[in-house]
């Protein structure tokens, strides 16, 4: 093509300008709304650098003005042919709407998560039942230096005085730490599943083996008192992690999908924020439980009140998890991969 | 439509138009890495000046908001400075790369979110080796948050326009008289060797000598056999001057470079 550049450049540049300056009134509010005329102002815009894309392309040497075209052209194709929905940022909406909606779409992969945990309970629980050489390879943190009843005196003495001046960091520790075991099972989905897998297996496992030990040990009712208060929120929110990971895989394998992989993963990212945020919250309210509430036992509370208290974070969860969101008028998120997992 | 090119994404419009996404590599991604993570220690140290005054609540509190702050900071550093300045954070910037859609649409905060959640494995096992390898061999250059996010990360390097006025001033253009020929010139030669002579003329001072006109006589040569001018046209111009007034013909067709410069505003985003 033959062009006489120098007058071309003079005649497109104040276009340019103005679709560089319409782009740049866009990214400092990305929110805003266009008017119908601003939008067809925009559009137009847009069309007239694509199509002076197309004609400097092909001219040898302006490969910089070229580069600017195809910058500014590209920048303008992202707004113009974006048509995700993108709505403002509720913080209460989401945890009390989107959140129990996204968890209750993808139950089937919660289901999963929660079938593999219990598997490997009964093979925790199992393995310590055969063979009781089993608890100094399967329990965790010292549990297995002394018996449950030496645990629970020694638990009883100290009433949480090991940890007097340090509650706070105590429990900023147990939020991080589980917080990570969730992130790092959500991640794990990319291994196609299997990481996941693993992961709460060997969870349940090491859940299945304490119990066991407990209650083989008489201490069924210290056990539950100790446990439930923060377990009840803990176990579900990893438990969330897996589905989570398991949403993700089930996205990368595609089975029965005619939608790309690509196509599919872009389809659940949104669902897989919103659960991985509501399972590092629920971690967040599961770790200050622990921490101020967990390690105190009998006479300082007594164990019927934190048995009660756990099982009323247990129901108040489930209904939470189950009814919450329900009838609630709004755009649900609804895609082809997320909708059947 | 989406395409793939040694190290660039293309994208076809709709209206039948095409641009690259040049892609970053690994290293420079690693470098940028690098640089963040310098950044976060640097925050989290100054974060921690910044909350020594609550220690009147206690050392246990603010040892445990230290705690939480550092690793919120950790999490959430690359996520809050992709989404707030468009896909670049503190490294991204200095290194010139941005996080951008794969499909060449808008950065969401869920794929910003995603892509820095799968860090977690993108960094086993040790100094990000699965991430790096998977960035290795991936067609569109992604670890594995890119991938799940259905993002890349491209190079957006500013462009310059060298200075033609005093590359090419004070010189009579005797190619430019025949106008025919100028214009088959310009449509012939292509981006690469346009490109090419148009360094050697910026760069002639550092060159050896004798490579120097090695070059110019090579590439006056290719440009003769290309469109082949009258004798007294082309006799007449040594091989140095020969390139020069072809680069001229190139890139300022009118003689006027206030005409054919690109907008101001070239390279920034």
């Amino acid at each position: 093509m033959i062009l006489d550049l120098a007058r071309f450049v003079e005649a497109e540049r104040p276009h340019w300008t103005a679709l560089e300056k319409t782009l740049d009134w866009i990214a400092t509010d990305p929110t805003r709304k266009m008017s119908l005329d601003d939008l067809e102002a925009f559009h137009t815009l847009y069309q007239r650098a694509s199509a002076d894309l197309g004609k400097v392309a092909t001219l040898a040497s302006e490969g910089e003005l070229s580069r600017y075209l195809e910058w500014l052209v590209s920048r303008a194709y992202s707004e113009i042919h974006e048509s995700r929905d993108r709505r403002r940022f509720r913080p209460w909406r989401w945890f009390t709407v989107e959140f129990p909606r996204t968890f209750r779409r993808h139950s089937r992969a919660f289901q999963l998560s929660a079938a593999l945990t219990l598997a490997g309970v009964a093979f925790g629980a199992l393995a310590l039942r055969i063979d009781s050489e089993a608890r100094y390879v399967i329990l965790p943190f010292g549990h297995a230096d002394m018996s449950p009843s030496e645990r629970v005196a020694r638990e009883k003495q100290e009433q949480g005085k090991q940890l007097a001046g340090k509650k706070s960091q105590f429990s900023a520790a147990l939020m991080q730490n589980n917080i990570r075991v969730a992130l790092f099972t959500i991640a794990l989905g990319m291994t196609f599943g299997f990481g996941t897998l693993v992961l709460l297996f060997y969870n349940g496992v090491i859940l299945g083996a304490i119990v066991y030990d407990y209650i083989h040990g008489g201490e069924a009712i210290f056990l539950m008192g100790w446990l439930l208060p923060h377990g009840v929120i803990e176990i579900p929110a990893i438990l969330v992690g897996g589905q989570t990971g398991f949403v993700l895989a089930y996205a990368l394998i595609g089975w029965g999908s005619r939608i790309s992989r690509a196509e599919r993963l872009r389809a659940i990212s949104r669902d897989v924020v919103t659960l991985a945020g509501g399972a590092a919250l629920m971690l967040v309210w599961a770790g200050i439980v622990e921490s101020f509430l967990s390690q105190y036992h009998e006479p300082v509370i007594p164990y019927g009140a934190k048995i009660a208290f756990g099982l009323v974070e247990a129901a108040l969860l489930t209904l939470f998890l189950n009814r919450a969101g329900v009838g609630h008028v709004g755009q649900a998120i609804l895609s082809p991969a997320s909708s059947r997992s | 439509m989406i395409q793939s090119r040694a190290n660039s994404l293309l994208i076809r419009t709709p209206e039948g138009i095409e641009f690259a996404l040049p892609l970053a590599g690994p290293f420079s991604r690693m470098l940028a890495l690098v640089v963040d993570l310098a950044a976060v220690a640097a925050l989290s140290s100054v974060l921690e000046k910044v909350l020594a005054p609550l220690l009147v609540f206690g050392q246990d509190v603010t040892g445990g908001i230290i705690i939480l702050v550092n690793f919120v900071l950790a999490v959430v550093y690359a996520m809050a400075a992709e989404w707030l300045w468009r896909g670049q954070t503190v490294g991204k910037r200095l290194l010139g790369l941005r996080v951008v859609d794969a499909r060449g649409l808008r950065l969401e905060p869920s794929q910003v979110i995603v892509r820095n959640l799968l860090r977690f494995i993108d960094q086993l096992p040790v100094l990000y080796l699965v991430g790096g390898v998977a960035c290795v061999f991936h067609r569109h250059r992604q670890r594995l948050g890119d991938i799940a996010a259905g993002t890349v990360v491209v190079r957006t390097p500013k462009l310059a326009r060298p200075n033609l006025d005093q590359l090419l001033a004070g010189k009579y253009n005797s190619l430019a008289e025949s106008r025919h020929l100028a214009a088959r010139l310009r449509q012939k030669i292509t981006p690469e060797i346009a490109r090419i002579a148009l360094e050697s003329l910026i760069r002639r001072d550092q060159l050896d000598p004798t490579a120097r006109l090695a070059l110019f006589a090579q590439l006056a040569d290719h440009f003769r056999a290309l469109v082949p001018y009258p004798p007294e046209v082309a006799e007449q111009l040594a091989d140095e001057p020969y390139v020069r007034d072809v680069v001229e013909l190139l890139y300022r067709p009118s003689g006027s470079l206030s005409a054919t410069k690109t907008p101001s505003a070239v390279g920034q985003p």
